[in-house]
């Protein structure tokens, strides 16, 4: 009570002044601790044991602790604490096991109190009774805690945390008997201290070490835990089991925390590695600091709040051998740098814009927005007076619809789903997708598909008359016949359409997919070469298919393209090797060096002599056939994808571009390519389709794209035994050591693909159940259940 | 220790220990037979390795799932005498070889050539010659350092550094590799790299350390594998009694009595364990006894007790076979006793001021993720790998001896714990351990089978592996807490 009244008069009388100023010591420091009288405060370290006065200017070394001639490492302390009801009373933790106390009011220089050399290795926390003159207590990385009454000699209990090290101790601020540790192997305990037989209560609360803890100052029950996850954890200990109430991400493992006084659900962190700043966070907003101290050149090891009372003045001593005093009216304030504003695109053009109200209010005077469908939702949250940020909490959210049938996009879905990519012939994927895009009347683009496919096939293997009027003109005719089109049929092409309706759209892009040849024929490969990539699928399919046609019509003429189309096709039998490879993200990476790669270049080059004189043969078959060849338009091929690129049509550029595949590829820059695929990519899984994108990916001759699919491909699954879920891998399971998916036919482990019956959950590997299946109908399990496979 | 490539005889194909080239020089006659061992090591009995079922399955288990090369290797044969810390083995090595990291795989394995080639283990690197062609490595690279790209080459002195005196690393190398350039590292990928390098390092210490004998398969030839060679002196393997020789007569060991020798071990530990209460040494004390087992583990003479000759002859020794050497570059560098360079003046490393658990975690998981937990595992299993046994005792707690082992190895590195009594390695570890410790940790191609069989006369293979486990991870740990402390300064 009298302690009360005299911080009240303290502070009333505003004896707490300062500045934001900072004083070199002359060793790191590894702890710091304020005196009661807010006026002190001591900095211990390896090989610096000070005492300085914190006066209104700055740092004054009033004691130096450090005595005798030959520092012992009773001396090199890992932790040092200042008790909060006598002034003259330190107690320090020594990196060598030794708890030494100290007393200030002894008169010689040596204030060296009491030697406790109980514990046999680092002593990494010391802590006194916040109200009781002569308790102390220690945590030890032996995984002991001891308790020591400074009237004797010897601790009084020892309390065996049965686990690892400890690595912080904590005596309730409100609960008398009641003390917290911490341990190395993540867990958290809770003490009596008049029983030191076992713990209160434990629990696991970060992954791996923690720490640090510190009771709330006022809230009863309130733990404040960090650990090397990166995390700060705030636990309510009041109800039966502890409850994590707020969690905080920080960016590197935090060594220390401490509550704020006086703010409710503030507290400051530092952290052991790599950052140097100090944070105070607002719990209830854990992505941004409330407060930043940029200060310190060096890792912060130790912070302490002035004054029990006074949120404004934290210290902080730093591994640059420097203390510090921060004013928390200087410190940067993230949330003032950042951008309270959002801004999300809707998939059907509906727009939606977060701002501050602030913000809104200010410039809705001159709000253009007319189309608005809804008016701006405001959510405005309840002031709380003890919370500096309130303005920020409060936001504007605003949705903008744009006009019907604008945006509708019921095209694009449609042409996904039709369009054939690739497994058949050129001239027959031109064709079709000219089908598609008639139907859908769009017919400029079908119109496109139609000269691409004369350009690119020979004349005389046309079989429709619908080219007819192409196929007389030269190359440059087309196109301006081309140019012409786009101008005029864009606009209505767009307005004819009418909004998707959603959940057609879904059930659509499962059913239509599967009639798709293509799709299926790339299923059955990549079912047996898992992991493979399919673009050199794609590559042969459509190749054999192009040759066969090439040679019915004129067997002795060579393609003109076919040196280039073999290629990929010799470098295939390295494709096995990409089993091995690392997953996806890695390959953009080895892109500049990897060996790999440039292993499979060199052959390539290598066989390049060959083909090359195959193709100077080629080439003059090509001129003495009096038609143009095709890369005489490959130019104009080039301008065109570019031009549906420019105008929001990246759909037809990317199809184009995979049907045509090395025809055109060489001439269009990598980048735009890989640009082009991501954003068709990223439209079609906005559109929820799946299945396409995928295909889009597997086409894609662009690494980068192409490895999009090997990323993530994890599926977790459970054991079939124990029903944990199975963590590191899929077929062994860590707890009950049995191999989860048994083959029924061969009785191996299935790595693979896994495929059962449904109906008496017997299954094995895909090939085995199918060839099973063929000669017998019962399941292979012998469970007499008869399995159907279709 | 040398190949002796050139020469024609039979004894040719074998190593030599210094003694014997002598007693050869001596009588050309001496015929060498086959090493008598079979099996996964040279210095365990076949028998020793084989394990009860449950084991073989458990490791088979491990073995498909982790295995790079896909089989069951003598390494992992011989580290399935302990299946939980060979678990955490494998994890963290398939996942530094095969899993999510900066850098390529064939550059991996390249850089595990590199680290093995330092202590002229043929072993380590003719298995990851395989590895790097499997996994799409250039074969150019294999002629040597010269044909490989600069920012490998670059590599070179970290990698001499670590490997023999990790001490000196600066925060000065680390800038060199990261400094912008064409050929720089980036940090997770140096990060990445250290980690492989100190891993390969401790790793050769353990395959000489056990005499892991060469896998026996002939059919893989590449034109680059080394000629699979066993690297113990055929008089090691012979079981002492091939060779006569009146210069080793002195030597001998006197004949104790074994079993007397681990009695009174065990009676020492006791006393430790009660004298701890009452008598506690001054600081002083405590710090003279740290740089005491400094300087005496000086007096471990390098190499071995046996043999012994003056230092130089070991140099003469040390000319490696050009099949090795052409992965490093100034082979000539090696352990230096920490204790010993006395001009330099290095501070002692202060273990409490850079840790593992909450230093080095956090800096390695932080730039190469997740390899921290399976490093941090990996420590800890080994650090708390019991089974309460001491030879023929039960119900032992053998904390004591396991903290000796491990902070002897700290020790010779040059770092010191405060909260350590380094007057309990003098009492615990005898000077014929000491002297295999030294030799595994800083030379471990200098390792015979008498230093092995030297020490520890009545304890079991497997406790003596697990000997060789706890030096291999200390020394790990040791390089690692250097390379990190540096990249830290680097860092701030």
């Amino acid at each position: 009570m009298e302690k009360m009244s005299r911080v009240t008069t303290a502070l009333g009388g505003g004896v707490l002044t300062g500045r934001t100023m900072h004083c070199h010591l002359d060793a790191p420091a590894n702890a710091i601790s304020v005196c009661r009288d807010a006026a002190q405060v001591v900095v211990a370290g390896r090989s610096i044991f000070k005492i300085y006065a914190i006066e209104e200017e700055q740092f004054v070394e009033k004691l130096n602790l450090r005595v005798g001639r030959k520092p012992s490492l009773n001396l090199s302390c890992a932790d040092v604490v200042w008790h909060q009801m006598d002034e003259n009373l330190l107690a320090t933790a020594a990196t060598n096991g030794v708890v030494v106390t100290w007393n200030l009011g002894r008169p010689s220089r040596n204030k060296q109190d009491q030697l406790f050399t109980e514990h046999k290795r680092t002593v990494n926390k010391v802590c006194f009774h916040p109200t009781e003159a002569h308790v102390l207590l220690s945590g030890s990385q032996d995984g002991f805690m001891k308790c020591f009454d400074l009237r004797r000699k010897d601790s009084v209990s020892t309390f065996s945390g049965q686990s690892e090290s400890v690595r912080d101790v904590q005596f309730s601020i409100r609960d008398y008997f009641t003390f917290a540790s911490t341990f190395e192997n993540g867990n958290v305990q809770l003490w009596d201290i008049r029983r030191p037989d076992r713990c209160e209560r434990m629990f696991t609360a970060h992954n791996g070490p923690v720490f640090c803890c510190d009771w709330h100052p006022e809230d009863r029950g309130w733990l404040a835990t960090g650990g090397r996850d990166k995390m700060v954890k705030v636990w309510d200990m009041t109800t039966h089991r502890a409850k994590e109430m707020h969690c905080v991400q920080t960016i590197a493992s935090v060594a220390r925390v401490k509550w704020r006084p006086e703010c409710r659900h503030h507290l400051a962190t530092c952290s052991m590695m790599v950052d140097h700043n100090i944070y105070v966070w607002d719990v209830r907003r854990p992505f941004v600091p409330a407060a930043m101290f940029e200060e310190h050149r060096d890792v912060t090891t130790g912070i302490a709040w002035r004054h029990p009372h006074d949120p404004s003045f934290l210290l902080s001593g730093s591994k640059d051998s420097s203390l510090c005093q921060h004013l928390f009216r200087d410190a940067s304030q993230p949330v003032e740098r950042a951008n309270p504003e959002g801004l999300c695109y809707g998939l059907f053009g509906d727009l939606a814009f977060a701002a501050k109200e602030s913000l809104v209010a200010a410039e809705s005077g001159r709000k253009p927005y007319t189309g608005d469908r809804r008016h701006p939702i405001f959510f405005k949250r309840k002031l709380d007076p003890a919370e500096p940020f309130a303005g920020l909490a409060s936001s504007a959210l605003s949705v903008f619809e744009t006009e019907p049938g604008g945006g509708a996009m019921r095209w694009f879905v449609d042409t996904a789903e039709r369009y054939a990519l690739a497994g058949r012939p050129l001239a027959e994927l031109c064709d079709h997708n000219a089908k598609v895009a008639r139907e859908l009347g769009r017919d400029q683009v079908a119109q496109t598909w139609t000269m691409l496919r004369t350009i690119y096939c020979s004349p005389g293997l046309l079989p429709t008359a619908n080219l007819s009027h192409s196929m007389g003109k030269g190359g440059s005719c087309g196109l301006q016949l081309m140019n012409s089109f786009n101008l005029k049929d864009m606009a209505p092409g767009l307005g004819s359409e009418t909004r998707l309706d959603r959940s057609k759209g879904d059930a659509r892009s499962d059913t239509v997919l599967l009639d798709s040849s293509a799709t299926l024929i790339t299923n059955e490969d990549n079912e047996e070469t898992e992991g493979s990539d399919v673009p050199a699928d794609y590559l042969l399919g459509d190749v054999e298919g192009e040759d066969d046609e090439l040679y019915l019509l004129d067997p002795e003429h060579t393609h003109p393209e076919e040196p280039e189309c073999v290629l990929p096709q010799e470098a295939f039998p390295l494709r096995h090797e990409i089993v091995d490879t690392p997953p996806g993200p890695e390959h953009l990476q080895d892109k500049a060096d990897s060996p790999h790669v440039s292993g499979s270049e060199a052959d390539v080059a290598s066989l390049a002599p060959v083909d090359s004189s195959f193709s100077l043969l080629s080439v003059s078959h090509a001129l003495y056939d009096s038609r143009l060849p095709p890369d005489f338009f490959s130019m104009l091929v080039r301008d065109m994808l570019h031009f549906y690129a420019e105008q929001g049509d990246v759909q037809m550029a990317v199809s184009v571009l995979i049907v045509l595949g090395e025809r055109v590829r060489k001439d269009i820059d990598e980048q735009t390519q890989e640009h082009w695929y991501t954003s068709y990519i990223d439209l079609l899984q906005r559109f929820r389709l799946w299945n396409v994108s995928n295909e889009v990916v597997k086409l894609s001759t662009s690494r980068a794209v192409s490895c999009l699919n090997q990323a993530s491909t994890t599926l977790h699954v459970n054991c079939s035994h124990c029903k944990r879920p199975m963590s590191s891998r899929g077929w062994v399971c860590d707890r009950c050591h049995r191999c989860a998916s048994m083959c029924a036919v061969c009785h191996h482990v299935v790595k693979g693909l896994f495929v059962w019956c449904q109906g008496c959950s017997h299954g094995g590997h895909l090939q085995h159940i199918m060839k099973w299946l063929e000669g017998s109908s019962h399941c292979p399990a012998g469970c007499g259940h008869l399995c159907e496979y279709s | 220790m040398n190949r002796g490539g050139s020469s024609p005889s039979a004894a040719a194909n074998y190593l030599l220990c210094t003694n014997c080239r002598k007693v050869l020089r001596k009588d050309k006659r001496i015929r060498v037979s086959q090493p008598l061992t079979r099996g996964p090591s040279a210095f365990i009995p076949e028998k020793e390795v084989v394990q009860a079922n449950t084991v073989v399955e458990r490791t088979n288990f491990l073995v498909e799932e982790y295995s790079t090369s896909g089989r069951l290797d003598n390494i992992t044969q011989v580290m399935s005498l302990h299946t939980q810390y060979l678990e955490s083995f494998l994890r963290s090595q398939f996942y530094m070889l095969r899993m999510d990291g900066p850098l390529p795989l064939p550059y991996r394995h390249y850089i595990a050539i590199m680290a093995a080639a330092r202590h002229q283990c043929s072993y380590l690197i003719n298995m990851h010659v395989d590895e790097f062609l499997k996994t799409g490595g250039i074969a150019e690279w294999l002629n040597g350092l010269e044909y490989v790209p600069q920012r490998l080459k670059n590599l070179n002195e970290i990698n001499k550094l670590l490997a023999h005196r990790p001490w000196l690393i600066t925060k000065e190398h680390i800038q060199k590799l990261v400094k912008t350039g064409e050929n720089n590292w980036s940090l997770p990928e140096l990060v990445h790299a250290v980690v492989l390098l100190a891993h390969y390092h401790a790793l050769a210490s353990f395959v000489f350390g056990s005499g892991i004998n060469p896998e026996r398969d002939p059919e893989i030839s590449n034109g680059f594998r080394l000629i699979s060679v066993n690297n113990f002196c055929v008089c090691d393997l012979a079981n002492d009694n091939n060779i006569e020789n009146a210069s080793l007569s002195g030597s001998n060991f006197g004949i104790v009595d074994s079993l007397s020798e681990l009695e009174a071990l065990m009676e020492r530990m006791k006393r430790l364990k009660e004298e701890r209460e009452d008598e506690e040494a001054s600081q002083e004390e405590m710090s003279t006894r740290f740089e005491k087992e400094k300087k005496e583990s000086l007096f471990v003479v390098s190499g071995d007790t046996f043999h012994s000759f003056p230092h130089s002859e070991f140099e003469d020794d040390m000319i490696i076979t050009s099949d090795v050497s052409r992965y490093i570059e100034d082979p000539g560098f090696g352990y230096e006793d920490f204790a010993r360079r006395g001009e330099e003046h290095l501070p002692t490393f202060r273990a409490q001021d850079y840790t593992w658990e909450n230093h080095g975690f956090s800096l390695v998981n932080r730039l190469y993720s997740d390899i921290g937990h399976l490093l941090d595992e990996k420590f800890r299993m080994v650090y708390n790998l019991t089974y309460n046994t001491m030879a023929t005792h039960e119900d032992v707690d053998t904390t004591m001896l396991r903290r000796a082992l491990f902070n002897y190895v700290h020790c010779m590195f040059g770092i010191r714990y405060d909260d350590y009594d380094y007057g309990e390695v003098n009492q615990l570890l005898e000077r014929s351990l000491k002297v295999y410790i030294k030799t595994v940790t800083c030379y471990p191609e200098r390792t015979t089978k008498r230093m092995y069989d030297s020490y520890w006369r009545q304890f079991k293979h497997s406790e003596k592996v697990h000997v060789n486990l706890l030096l291999m991870e200390a020394r790990m740990q040791a390089e690692l807490l250097y390379a990190l402390r540096a990249i830290t300064r680097h860092l701030t």
